[in-house]
């Protein structure tokens, strides 16, 4: 059963077409990757599935995107809810300017969680999660801003989390941080991937083929190649593909 | 003329204008400051005007100013906030939004005289609240709900919008995002719009002319229905009024320092709250 | 539990919402108001209903205007053949005058009577002319009820004279009130501008950064002090200054106006255009010295033109402001409501005119209505000066809601 689909779907920004006619499927508890050249849509295509696209105001969508086999632009669907069930880790790393502790709880506060003990038990695991515990359980009220970059994207990682999503979408989540930064993360990605559905988007070839179970290659805005990454970095079926992840251009 | 001796002709022709405007400027404030500090004492803010306002103090007007400010602010603060949101956070961008827009800018360049018109209008005659606290702060309250909107929506447009993206993506609702996020990062920039709004509703003068304003009335207001005195409009009556100017000009001395004080007050008080305030929001 | 979130989440929508709606219809309902109290004004005479004005049947001169009516009563026009009629002196006749023609103690009698002696007095006299109360009209008029034209707008604009208080009829002429206001106003932009600029430009490129700290807040300062301080200043400086210098029997004059709203207009100019002259982007200032250009050259050349929209837009900003400020120039410009004729005269403007007016003025009456409509003058001016400085520096580009 997959967890996340896209039938048909197009989707335009005023008159220009960002998605042309894309349907996927996305399994349960496997790392996609999403690659392709600048502007190709992919991560316009990633920003679908938690609806952050909603807040431009020119936006139109056909076809469908289901998550769990529903439609999640149906009218009567929650956008809140789905945003709890679906996380996203965003390119650079976006801390409140609020303590750790409090970055992490800030989504379990929102839903109207009440119950410290509750609440410190899932900052502690999330944070464990995310595998920034022990840089930061020394002092949890210390201000987010002054941890290092790559701590401040496990904290978003980790605050994603605290809201037990089971889908986790990054837009580019290492390309912002130094190279031993970014392995952290993708280490990171390798073990959530048990627990959770991942989507990410990267420019970073080598990062796909290591972290993704399948890759999907965008071009232009439309889907040229889906398939296990191991047959998109070796056989492609599409010139571009090959193109595209030998580095000859993009 | 040579390239460099005109550079030193025409600095030296700003630096002497603008020494000449600084030294207009600042002697309006020390001439005021050294005619009016003689005046300030205790007796003159806690007193009664007597002898004809020659003698005595001007506690009611200040009392009355107070209530003004209080009144007009409790009603600005909220709605100039709320729609400020509004603006900034809520609204589409579409007519509605431009048009709300237009209509503050209008608002905030609108005279202050019109304000007191529009006033008597309807808060005094149409709604039937007469000449009153009430119909005064209604009256200002319009007159800075522009200043406190443009302050909210400019400090919240000047968040880091990746701060509201993260808010979203939690499954934060609009409310939520700008309650728990964005509020705590505009705040300096609100409040300091909000202290801007106290000190120029306690010196407008236009407005509260036929709105609220008494010539004489030395004592304290018992309802939002009673005419006050009011600082400025004090030192108006004070200066060209009076029973007797010549020897109501002391007491004249006396207000215009406490107005130019109370302004001095407020502008102090925002960099201040502003420099307290950064220490906790520490980025934009 | 979710469900009451939901619902204060919805109630709390709903209430932003409507506050924005309520800021936005204010100037709307500012506007409505303002224009509905000013109709009052327009397209009728501009005489109290209670009044009559009547000549003798045997008169055949055309209605007059309702200048010429002032006139009349004034002793300016003192034979009808100035209006037309056949040449004989002009009779006045005021309901007080009732005690040249009668014995006191007959005035005081009951209406009727009065109404007959009235009639009678408009039978002897050909030549006369009076106003009375309509209650006092007699039944079988002997005399002819003059038609007095109704005020229209463009009359009330282009008027010449503005005597809200002449009896019988009110002359209501805006146009010495308007070019008193602008008379001012530019003058004060006039001499505010260069300084102003001044100031600016010696803040971004001569001034140090420590000066500039004194300086900024110093001018935030001085545009928040109320302009009532600084009327009170002009009355106690300006006002006897010129009085002096020029031998005037008083100092109240446009002149002392315009130089206390140029004092009051400079922190407005001197920020909006230091704003604008900053924001010369480094690499065109880098360009103009890479080609051997001075400091001063710099100036001149690349960053004031750069900056000459945000310039034009402060020097408006600060003419709407002297336009509409009204208790500074009520105090220090002697408020004489005749065309202005020099710089050293007393003028009037409109705000100050509404301001010492409507105090004096009766609730209800076609004075009142009066003010209203300059004040709608007043609101379009400011309007057209503060939609042309929006036009101008179009808002910064819009920002994604995410």
């Amino acid at each position: 059963m997959s967890k996340l689909e896209a039938r048909d779907v197009n989707l335009f920004f005023g008159a220009h077409q960002a998605l042309k006619n894309i349907s996927l499927q996305m399994e349960k508890h496997t790392v996609t990757a999403l690659i392709g050249p600048s502007g190709c849509g992919k991560s316009t295509f990633l920003r679908l599935f938690n609806r952050m696209n909603d807040l431009h105001n020119d936006m139109r969508l056909s076809g469908t995107i289901l998550v769990d086999n529903k439609n999640i632009y149906q009218r009567s669907a929650d956008v809140d809810a789905l945003r709890k069930k679906v996380g996203m880790v965003f390119q650079k790393p976006n801390p409140f300017p609020k303590s750790i502790f409090e970055n992490v709880a800030y989504g379990l506060r929102i839903n109207g969680v009440r119950n410290k003990n509750y609440i410190e038990e899932r900052v502690t695991r999330s944070l464990q999660q995310a595998s920034l515990w022990d840089d930061v359980k020394d002092n949890l009220n210390r201000p987010a801003l002054q941890l290092s970059y790559g701590q401040q994207q496990r904290l978003c990682i980790a605050r994603a989390l605290a809201v037990e999503p089971s889908v986790l979408l990054m837009d580019e989540p290492t390309s912002a941080l130094d190279p031993a930064s970014a392995s952290t993360i993708e280490e990171l990605i390798y073990e959530l991937k048990i627990k959770y559905t991942i989507v990410v988007v990267t420019h970073n070839m080598q990062q796909a083929a290591r972290v993704s179970d399948r890759t999907a290659f965008f071009y232009l805005g439309e889907l040229v190649e889906y398939d296990e990454t191991k047959i998109i970095f070796t056989h492609p079926t599409h010139q571009r593909t090959q193109n595209y992840v030998t580095g000859r251009f993009g | 003329m040579s390239k460099k001796l005109m550079q030193a002709v025409m600095f030296t022709l700003f630096r002497l204008l603008s020494l000449m405007v600084v030294c207009i400027l600042f002697s309006i404030v020390g001439f005021i400051a050294y005619r009016g500090l003689a005046v300030l004492r205790p007796q003159f803010i806690t007193g009664l005007p007597e002898n004809g306002m020659t003698e005595g103090g001007i506690f009611p007007a200040i009392v009355g100013t107070l209530c003004l400010m209080t009144g007009s602010l409790l009603i600005a603060f909220p709605v100039g906030l709320l729609s400020g949101i509004y603006v900034s956070e809520f609204a589409p961008d579409n007519r509605l939004k431009r048009f709300i827009q237009i209509m503050t800018n209008s608002l905030a360049g609108t005279p202050s005289i019109i304000f007191g018109l529009f006033g008597m209008a309807l808060f005094v005659n149409q709604l039937g609240f007469g000449d009153s606290i009430l119909a005064g702060s209604l009256t200002l309250a319009i007159l800075v709900l522009p200043v406190i909107i443009r302050s909210t929506e400019e400090s919240l447009n000047a968040v880091n919008p990746a701060i509201r993206q993260a808010s979203y993506a939690l499954g934060a609702t609009r409310w939520q995002t700008v309650y728990r996020a964005l509020l705590p990062l505009a705040l300096p920039d609100i409040l300091s719009g909000l202290l801007v709004s106290f000190s120029r509703v306690s010196g407008e003068t236009a407005p509260i002319l036929f709105t609220v304003a008494a010539y004489y009335l030395p004592r304290m207001p018992s309802s939002v229905y009673d005419q006050v005195m009011a600082l400025p409009y004090h030192l108006y009556v004070l200066s060209t009024s009076g029973t007797d100017p010549e020897a109501t000009r002391s007491m004249a001395y006396g207000t215009a320092l406490l107005l130019i004080l109370i302004v001095l007050f407020f502008n102090v008080l925002t960099v201040l709250v502003r420099r307290l305030l950064s220490k906790y929001v520490n980025i934009k | 539990m979710k469900k009451l979130f939901n619902i204060s989440n919805t109630l709390i929508t709903l209430l932003i919402k409507l506050c924005g709606l309520i800021s936005g219809i204010s100037v709307l309902l500012i506007i409505i108001f303002l224009f509905s109290e000013a109709s009052g004004l327009f397209n009728k005479p501009s005489i109290d209903q209670e009044t009559v004005i009547a000549i003798s049947k045997k008169n055949t001169i055309n209605d007059p205007e309702a200048i010429q009516i002032k006139q009349i009563f004034n002793r300016e026009i003192r034979n009808w053949s100035a209006l037309g009629g056949k040449p004989d002196s002009i009779l006045l006749f005021r309901l007080d005058d009732l005690i040249l023609y009668y014995p006191a103690d007959a005035v005081t009698e009951v209406p009727d009577t009065m109404r007959a002696r009235i009639n009678r007095l408009f039978a002897q006299h050909d030549n006369l002319i009076g106003y009375f109360p309509a209650s006092l009209m007699p039944h079988e008029f002997s005399g002819r009820v003059l038609r007095i034209p109704n005020l229209n707008v463009m009359d009330f604009i282009r008027g010449r004279e503005w005597i809200p208080d002449a009896r019988p009829v009110n002359i209501y002429g805006a146009l010495p009130l308007i070019t008193g206001t602008l008379w001012v106003s530019l003058l004060a932009i006039l001499i505010a501008l260069p300084l102003g600029l001044a100031v600016a430009i010696y803040m971004v490129e001569i001034a140090g950064r420590n000066i500039n700290r004194i300086l900024r807040p110093a001018i935030t300062l001085l545009s928040g002090i109320p302009s009532i301080v600084y009327g009170f200043f002009g009355l106690v400086v300006i006002v006897p200054f010129i009085q002096d210098q020029f031998g005037l029997p008083a100092g109240e004059s446009a002149l002392a106006g315009a130089i206390l709203l140029a004092i009051m207009a400079l922190p407005t100019i001197i920020s909006i255009s230091e704003q604008a002259i900053r924001n010369t982007p480094q690499s065109m200032k880098e360009a103009s010295y890479a080609l051997g250009a001075s400091k001063w050259q710099t100036i001149h050349k690349v960053m004031i033109p750069f900056a000459s929209r945000g310039i034009i837009a402060s020097a408006l900003l600060g003419l709407a402001r002297a336009i509409g400020e009204t208790m500074a120039v009520l105090m220090v410009t002697g408020n004489a409501a005749v065309m202005p004729s020099g710089f050293l005269e007393p003028v009037r403007t409109i705000p100050a005119a509404i301001a010492a007016e409507m105090g004096e003025s009766t609730q209800d009456g076609l004075h009142v209505k009066a003010l209203f409509a300059l004040g709608c003058i007043l609101f379009v001016i400011t309007l057209l000066i503060n939609l042309s400085v929006e036009y101008m520096q179009p808002r910064t580009k819009k920002r994604m809601m995410l």
